[in-house]
């Protein structure tokens, strides 16, 4: 995902955009990201953005992990954190 | 890099991997569908840290190994034409036709360009208005939106000299495909986060219901589809088959709904052949009669011809998860990236290509 920068083309059609990946700046077509807004990460494929990012939904990773623990936990019996 | 590197965090790995071996209590084998996820798995050696019996096998994700041998020949014949700018994403140039690639039609002079983006090639064709510019449109559903806006938006700016090489193919049918053959072992499956991005999943869920399998749309970096295994055994090892989705961050159930607007203005349901598979009903994109002006087989006139493919290449299996890169017999002898029997040792997502550039040491190290 890539960080938009600027809208350099408001035009629904041709809507265009100035897309940071990393410090690698392209130009994305934003038509199908009407909701993308200066500061939104969006995903990108073949110079299109398709959808802006979720944030609280990218930090269910940290979740899915904690989840993970408890899993491995209870297989191996433990009762919790302190060892 | 924000939303990468969180998603590749070894510890990370780590403590997923003991989760699904906590969880994991019989053997089962799920099948990833997109290229890019083999690429992943394969990169990462995400299979080495699953418990033993649990097993990953690769899936037809990749467009450009299934793009029918008869359109890479069809591209070949445009291509050479004097008058045509021939545009493509870069890995098509060395999947072989009956006998040669595009990148040899460009060594003998054919104006061959590799391209970033539709729009690109759809650039070319305003700044070169003499010219004949045609697009290689290869992709799963990932790709459609992109290649619907670039004839939408020539038929709006009456780019005449513009047309698209259709080979779009759709991953549900494909699945199905896979559930319905003969001595299927698939019992679960990793959905493509991408396509579904696009589409949403709601087309998987008569999949999940009719064959009794779960099916979790699964992003690409390592946590994601490491969280997507855990998913799909945790239904497998309660018996249930449901859609669920991990890659929540990029995908909602109904999809985008201005791509898929644009999509299904631009192009409408047909067979299509798979390389290596044969033909699936209602499996890949055409352009509907508004937008056919922009058919490049129409326009070109391409005739029609069978090609038989190289006895010894194993692609097909491969690409329906019945044999593993490293069961050929020719792979990184016979068959290299340089010199490819099939696609799937040339694409950027093909599985043959992800074993040589990752396994190859380790596959050597077995044999010797």
């Amino acid at each position: 995902p890539g960080k938009l920068l600027e809208i350099t083309d408001a035009d629904p059609v041709t809507r265009t955009g100035r897309v940071s990946f990393g410090g690698v700046v392209k130009e994305v077509n934003l038509a199908c990201v009407p909701e993308a807004r200066v500061g939104d990460y969006v995903t990108v494929h073949v110079g299109f953005a398709l959808a802006v990012v979720d944030e609280a939904d990218a930090a269910l990773v940290f979740e899915y992990l904690r989840e993970a623990d408890a899993l491995a936990a209870a297989d191996r019996g433990d009762g919790g954190v302190a060892g | 890099m924000k939303y990468v590197d969180e998603y590749r965090d070894a510890d990370g790995a780590r403590r997923l991997a003991a989760a699904i071996a906590a969880v994991t209590t019989r053997p089962w084998t799920i099948m990833e569908v997109c290229g890019g996820q083999t690429h992943a798995i394969v990169r990462f050696g995400l299979d080495q840290l699953l418990p033993d019996g649990l097993a990953l096998v690769h899936g037809p994700g990749c467009p450009v190994c299934v793009t029918p041998v008869e359109l890479i020949e069809k591209a070949l014949e445009i291509a050479a034409r004097p008058e045509v700018i021939f545009c493509s994403f870069g890995d098509m140039l060395r999947v072989p036709g009956a006998r040669e690639d595009l990148f040899a039609v460009k060594a003998r002079g054919g104006d061959v360009r590799i391209v970033y983006s539709p729009l690109d090639a759809l650039a070319l064709a305003r700044q070169h208005p003499d010219r004949q510019v045609v697009f290689f449109a290869v992709g799963f559903e990932t790709t459609a939106p992109a290649n619907a806006m670039a004839v939408h938006q020539a038929r709006l700016q009456e780019i005449g000299n513009f047309s698209l090489l259709v080979s779009h193919v759709l991953v549900p049918p494909a699945i199905e495909a896979i559930l319905s053959a003969p001595g299927n072992r698939v019992q679960g499956f990793l959905a493509a986060g991408h396509v579904c991005m696009v589409m949403g999943y709601t087309e998987y869920e008569p999949l999940a219901r009719a064959y009794g399998v779960p099916i979790v749309v699964t992003g690409f970096e390592p946590l994601d589809i490491l969280q997507g295994i855990l998913m799909c055994v945790q239904q497998l090892e309660a018996g249930r088959a449901e859609v669920e989705n991990q890659y929540r961050r990029a995908v909602t159930r109904e999809g985008n709904r201005a791509a898929l607007d644009l999509i299904r203005r631009v192009f409408r349901v047909v067979p299509r052949k798979w390389r290596g598979v044969g033909e699936i009903p209602a499996s890949g994109l055409g352009l509907t009669p508004e937008y056919a002006g922009f058919d490049a087989e129409t326009r070109f006139g391409v005739a029609h011809r069978l090609v038989a493919e190289d006895p010894e290449c194993l692609s097909g299996l491969v690409l329906q998860g019945r044999r593993q890169p490293t069961d050929c017999p020719a792979f990184g002898t016979r068959c290299t990236p340089a010199r490819p029997l099939g696609a799937t040792m040339v694409s950027s997502e093909g599985a043959c290509a992800a074993y040589y550039h990752y396994r190859r040491r380790g596959a050597a190290a077995r044999e010797g």
